[in-house]
């Protein structure tokens, strides 16, 4: 196996080009424990964690541009928090403070876990992916890069390089189901994005389908049913409507983590909370 | 493959012989004579490896040891020096207090705890019950229960709040 | 990271029996200096991997190790038929095989060993071997293991052991009859510190095996079995042990490494990966019980039946003594003077299943205890009364026809429990970790209801039946400095801790000190199980130390030039006369003479039990209540243990910290059963080998914990102390499912409670 750790972008995009079928090494927390256990044995291995340029992030206008070396940490503990707070509640639930410090953004969105959870409030922010080879940049709505369960769009040769997502403009909320306070991977899980300057509810579900679910049809209901003057919603009935409406959008399966039903049960419930708490 | 060094402790170490998959705990126990660290489960679930990675709290299992080339990385043998006399040697706050305390039992979990212990009191000096729990969530213990580890850490919270001595200086320090 | 920590010098050693003194292995375990079997290294040394069964039960045709011996850096491959010993090995009956010949009966079975120069080389050879192996239909479901129809997956036929306990009238009637049926699912004890261990072979044909276990000599008998060899030629030493509770009980690596050893010519390590950890030792049984209580309008029971089934997996490890336990203590620390128990263990391909803290008691308890909450309800009882009105005294019967002679506390247990402060409601300004669903941030506090719950629970302590599991100890008393020889395998309990304190108490020094444990210096010490080994062991020291003053009594009145006989070595360490004119320590009395007397300790003896179930098997009983306050977020069915009230039945308390310790770390344990650690077993197949899915709690899932301990010195216990180890674990799972039975309105029969099991 050869380890490299480049500093540059463009020395990791070259390292990249040489042989695409490079394993690239992010936080690890994914990699490593296949490299531990000995099911994994990458012939050559790409540490992006020196390259700078990845870990930063920046505002673009209205954007949030969020390097894809962004670790859970840092979407918790710096001004993300306040531009990006779906990410920081989903950050929170991530792992442990070890796998916060270390694990990434671009890693969770590269993994394509259908329990990402990052994702599904990616997923309802419309967020975009940037991509980067050493033949040039492209831009690719998460929706199509997120193809399947642990399967994305990514060509060979190419890195994530950044996720872009519009800066919160009202209340974001994420929930998740795990059957302990930490260190558990969702069984369900529930993103709700406001938007009041354009009047729009988005809405995914993470854990209950190979990639994060939306229904835009039930999205733009609830987004007809508020009030935008005063941001809540005109009645008491819209929250458990909509819960349930999503639920139906669902497509959970049984696992040894949880049966199916209950994940279905369970995001009609988070989905209904998720506006009690952003719409009433 | 081309050997790589790391500052382990504050001391410039270089490794030659690591096979290219090895992880940075397996590098520290069996490349480097620091076995502090624990392989309770080397998938970043328990915590058991904690050691401090350019001054992050992280598992040391989970990263590749050839990555964390030029990186500064503390283990629980870097928190006190150990003596030259074989007595026991030198002893953190926080590691008196959790002997003291009773937070040891068997001990596998020890060390990762110390280093954690460490860390969330460097960051907040007096943190609140609960940011304590969450501070410590990705560190597993089956013996204890934590009870005793809360005792210990609320002891050392208290015992720092005393005023130093007229030197005003701690014994040592990390630089 | 700015460093405020200041620097201190190591806390001393001292204390005495009922002070709190730090544990001597405290200093390096936090040092990270203290040597775990997992942190052994020999010159030279290779490291062991294993070839485990991908299948619940298969016929193995061949076992081709050629491709894995081509592996540079591979030293040796075995396989069955380098066993040069007995074959099998086994606690009760040696029914498994040390490596797999014509058939492997659980996923995880051990087929192969190698030995290679890096973990990694050693892994990679165990994937290389190719086994043709004749895959079978697994038995996994123990009720067709009971039908005599079924056929055998082992020699020894698929029933371990089957009791019929019968007791009073069996067909006595009573005014009402409450009838449940419960489960208890497969919980693994987890423990941090991987299976590891060093062989060191002695080039004389010997070997020396470092290892983490739970009985030293057990494991000595069983490898020198298995080698072929005199016990002389095998000598075991403990290495640091990362914690046990059940699961070092069974050999599991220390024949391995040792044919590795012997074969190579090199020592050889072996240290499980958390995923083989899981396949590697024995689980708690899983229990299905079918309970009917029959009592008196006012509550007092007049007969208990059950029919208990305990799955033990593919291999008998201690299911024999399992379920006698389950028989033994299904009624729960009732007075029933009618009682009707068929209880059965039997064999499947599902994983063995064997000792775990609490030993069949803590199954039978979450059936009892549902069933007195049952009971209570149809009676329109208050569920404490009705425990109350029944609790066990001294004096009384037991199932078995025993009468309890020793302390009995339960009423006082259950009081005391029930006196504790009840935990402060949810106030609107709850933290996210103070809710159910925890930093999820799924809880809406208009959906969070309270419940409370009450559980007694009690089991023996020491080995029974028969069972003479004695402790060897021996004492050196010289210049002041007490030292200990005894093969306690401390696995984190704070045996180290309490042999000095008596020590100290009994000698008047200052300065005791614990030997390493191996089967070298000194006899068995019986198993670090059974919450035995203070009654047993520190019984040992205890006599041994007693001696010991006995020898310096002697010595100083020949000193003194007076009669013997007018000198009393006292309790708490000194030699005193009958006219006061001497008083003085034992070790200072000592002076510069050495003394030394190695003591064996022995409980009276027990009876096995007839074919009614009836004897007197046990030495003692050991009680305790728990009271759970759980949050039930009812549309999630999300559940937050909020605090745990208990109070248990010590006898003495010798050491107010480790104790308190004991029970915290028991009712983690017992919190993790009732909500979240199960095993996931599909047709033999375990779905989570690893701390991703089996799930122990972690701080932030910790209740509040208030303890009692009820002090009654158990007449026949050194130092009148009962073991702590296992109480915490007994009714504090059948607390926290009766607390969500209350908060959430649905009969839970089930441990653990999972979510949808509460919508």
């Amino acid at each position: 196996m050869t380890v490299l750790t480049p500093t540059r972008l463009d020395d990791a995009l070259r390292a990249l080009a040489e042989d695409p079928s490079t394993t690239i090494l992010a936080g690890g927390t994914d990699l490593m424990v296949g490299v531990n256990a000995g099911a994994r044995r990458p012939e050559r291995v790409l540490s992006l964690r020196r390259v700078e340029e990845l870990r930063s992030w920046r505002r673009d206008g209205d954007d949030l541009v969020i390097g894809a070396g962004t670790t859970y940490a840092t979407l918790l503990h710096s001004e993300l928090r306040e531009l990006a707070p779906g990410l920081a509640q989903a950050a929170r639930t991530v792992g442990s403070p070890q796998i916060r410090n270390t694990g990434t953004v671009g890693g969770n969105i590269g993994t394509a876990s259908p329990a990402g959870d990052t994702l599904p409030v990616l997923a309802a922010l419309d967020a975009r992916v940037e991509l980067v080879s050493a033949s040039g940049r492209r831009t690719i709505a998460l929706d199509h890069f997120l193809v399947g369960p642990k399967m994305t769009s990514l060509s060979p040769g190419e890195l994530v390089a950044a996720v872009r997502i519009p800066v919160a403009s009202g209340p974001q909320e994420y929930l998740k189901i795990g059957v302990r306070n930490a260190m558990v991977i969702a069984v369900a899980s529930c993103a709700l994005v406001v938007d009041p300057t354009r009047q729009r509810v988005t809405c995914a579900l993470g854990s209950v389908g190979p990639v994060p679910i939306r229904d835009r049809r039930t999205e733009a209901w609830l987004s007809s049913q508020v009030d935008w003057r005063v941001g809540r919603v005109r009645s008491a009935s819209v929250a458990e409507r909509f819960g349930m409406h999503m639920a139906s959008a669902a497509r959970a399966i049984d696992d040894h983590r949880a049966p199916a039903g209950y994940r279905r049960h369970a995001v009609a419930v988070l989905a209904r909370r998720a506006v009690e708490r952003a719409l009433t | 493959m081309s050997g790589f060094q790391l500052t382990v402790n504050g001391v410039v170490r270089r490794v030659d012989d690591a096979l290219a998959g090895e992880s940075l705990l397996y590098v520290l126990r069996e490349r480097l004579g620091l076995p502090g660290a624990k392989n309770a489960c080397e998938q970043g679930e328990c915590g058991s490896c904690s050691v401090l990675l350019d001054g992050e709290l992280v598992c040391a299992c989970l990263e590749l040891g050839a990555a964390a080339a030029d990186c500064e990385v503390v283990t629980v043998e870097g928190l006190a020096p150990a003596a030259s006399e074989p007595a026991d040697g030198l002893l953190t706050d926080v590691q008196r207090a959790m002997v003291e305390a009773g937070g040891v039992q068997c001990g596998f979990c020890t060390p990762g705890f110390v280093v954690a212990i460490h860390q969330l009191l460097a960051r907040e000096a007096d943190p609140a019950p609960l940011q304590v729990r969450e501070a410590l969530a990705g560190n597993l213990c089956r013996c204890t229960g934590y009870g005793r580890i809360v005792d210990a850490i609320e002891r050392v919270v208290v015992d720092r709040r005393v005023p130093l001595p007229a030197n005003g200086r701690s014994e040592d320090s990390l630089s | 990271m700015t460093d405020v920590a200041t620097r201190t010098t190591a806390p001393k050693q001292g204390g005495r029996v009922g002070d709190s003194p730090v544990r001597p292995d405290g200093t390096p375990k936090v040092q990270g200096r203290f040597a775990f079997a997992s942190d052994l290294h020999a010159d030279g040394m290779l490291w062991g991997s294993t070839l485990r069964s991908p299948h619940p039960y298969a016929r193995v045709r061949s076992v081709d190790t050629a491709a894995a011996l081509a592996i540079p850096g591979v030293t040796c491959v075995l396989t069955a038929a380098d066993v040069p010993g007995v074959p099998n090995f086994g606690l009760i009956s040696t029914d498994q095989p040390v490596l797999a010949a014509d058939v492997v009966r659980y996923v995880g079975e051990a087929i192969a060993v190698v030995a290679a120069d890096h973990p990694d080389t050693a892994r990679q050879a165990v994937e290389a071997i190719v086994v043709d192996y004749d895959v079978l239909d697994p038995l996994v479901d123990p009720a067709a293991a009971l039908d005599p129809v079924t056929p055998s997956i082992h020699p020894d036929g698929n029933v371990v052991r089957k009791i019929t306990l019968r007791h009073g009238d069996a067909e006595a009637t009573a005014d009402v009859m409450v009838e449940g049926t419960y489960e208890v699912g497969m919980q693994d004890q987890a423990f941090l510190g991987p299976e590891s261990g060093l062989a060191i072979p002695d080039g004389e044909g010997g070997v020396d095996l470092w290892v983490a276990t739970q009985w030293l000599h057990e494991d000595q008998k069983q490898v020198a079995a298995c080698l072929g060899l005199p016990a002389e030629k095998v000598r075991l030493h403990l290495g640091g042990v990362g914690g046990a509770f059940g699961a070092r009980e069974d050999i599991s690596l220390q024949v391995h490494a040792c044919l590795l050893a012997l074969r190579s010519g090199k020592p050889v390590k072996m240290s499980y990966p958390r995923d083989e950890s899981f396949v590697g030792h024995v689980h708690r049984h899983p229990a299905r019980m079918r309970y009917r209580h029959h009592a008196t309008a006012e509550g007092e029971l007049v007969k208990v039946e059950a029919e208990l089934l305990l799955d033990g997996g593919a291999y008998a490890s201690s299911s024999w003594a399992v379920i006698s336990n389950a028989a033994r203590f299904a009624p729960g620390p009732y007075r029933v003077p009618n009682v009707v128990v068929d209880a059965a263990v039997v064999r499947s391909n599902n994983p063995p299943c064997g000792a775990m803290r609490g030993f069949g008691a803590v199954q039978v308890c979450f059936g009892h205890e549902a069933q007195m909450d049952r009971l209570a309800q149809v009676l329109g009882i208050d569920p404490f009364e009705l425990r109350l009105r029944n609790a066990l005294r001294t004096g009384d019967t037991l199932p078995t026809g025993q009468v309890i002679t020793g302390t009995a506390p339960v009423a006082e247990c259950i009081r005391a429990a029930a006196a504790h402060p009840l935990p402060a409601p949810l106030d609107d300004g709850a933290e996210w970790l103070e809710l159910p669903g925890g930093l999820g941030r799924t809880a809406d506090s208009d959906r969070v209801h309270r419940g409370v719950g009450f559980a007694v629970g009690y089991k023996n302590l020491l080995y029974s039946e028969g069972f003479d599991d004695d402790s060897e100890a021996k004492v050196h008393l010289e210049a002041g400095v007490t030292t200990i020889s005894c093969a306690v395998a401390e696995v984190g309990q704070g045996f180290v801790t309490l042999a000095g304190q008596i020590a100290r108490t009994t000698l008047g020094c200052d300065d005791a000190v614990l030997d390493q444990a191996d089967t070298v210096s000194v006899g068995s010490a019986g198993s670090s199980s059974a919450s035995r080994q203070t009654w047993m062991s520190g019984g040992a020291v205890l006599l041994a130390c007693q001696q010991v003053a006995d020898q310096v009594r002697v010595a100083l009145a020949d000193r003194l030039e007076v009669d013997a006989s007018t000198l009393t070595a006292t309790d708490d360490g000194r030699i005193v006369s009958d006219d006061g004119a001497v008083d003085v320590g034992v070790a200072e009395a000592a002076g510069d003479a050495v003394f030394e007397a190695t003591a064996v300790h022995h409980h009276e003896q027990t009876k096995p039990l007839d074919r009614w179930g009836q004897g007197d098997a046990d030495v003692s009983f050991v009680f305790a209540a728990h009271r759970a306050v759980v949050d039930v977020d009812v549309d999630l069915g999300l559940v937050r243990v909020v605090q745990i009230a208990t109070a248990q039945d010590v006898g003495r308390v010798l050491h107010p910290v480790q104790l308190l310790g004991q029970i915290e770390g028991g009712i983690a344990q017992g919190v993790g059963l009732a909500v979240m650690e199960e095993m996931v077993i599909d047709d033999g197949i375990v779905r989570n080998p690893s701390f991703t899915d089996y799930l122990i709690p972690t701080i932030a899932d910790m209740p509040e914990v208030l303890a009692t301990c009820i002090e009654q010195p158990e007449p026949g216990a050194p130092l009148g102390a009962k073991g702590v180890g296992e109480p915490p674990t007994i009714s504090s799972t059948a607390a926290i499912a009766a607390a969500i039975r209350a908060a959430s309105g649905v009969d839970v029969t089930r441990v653990p409670v999972r979510p949808w099991d509460l919508v």
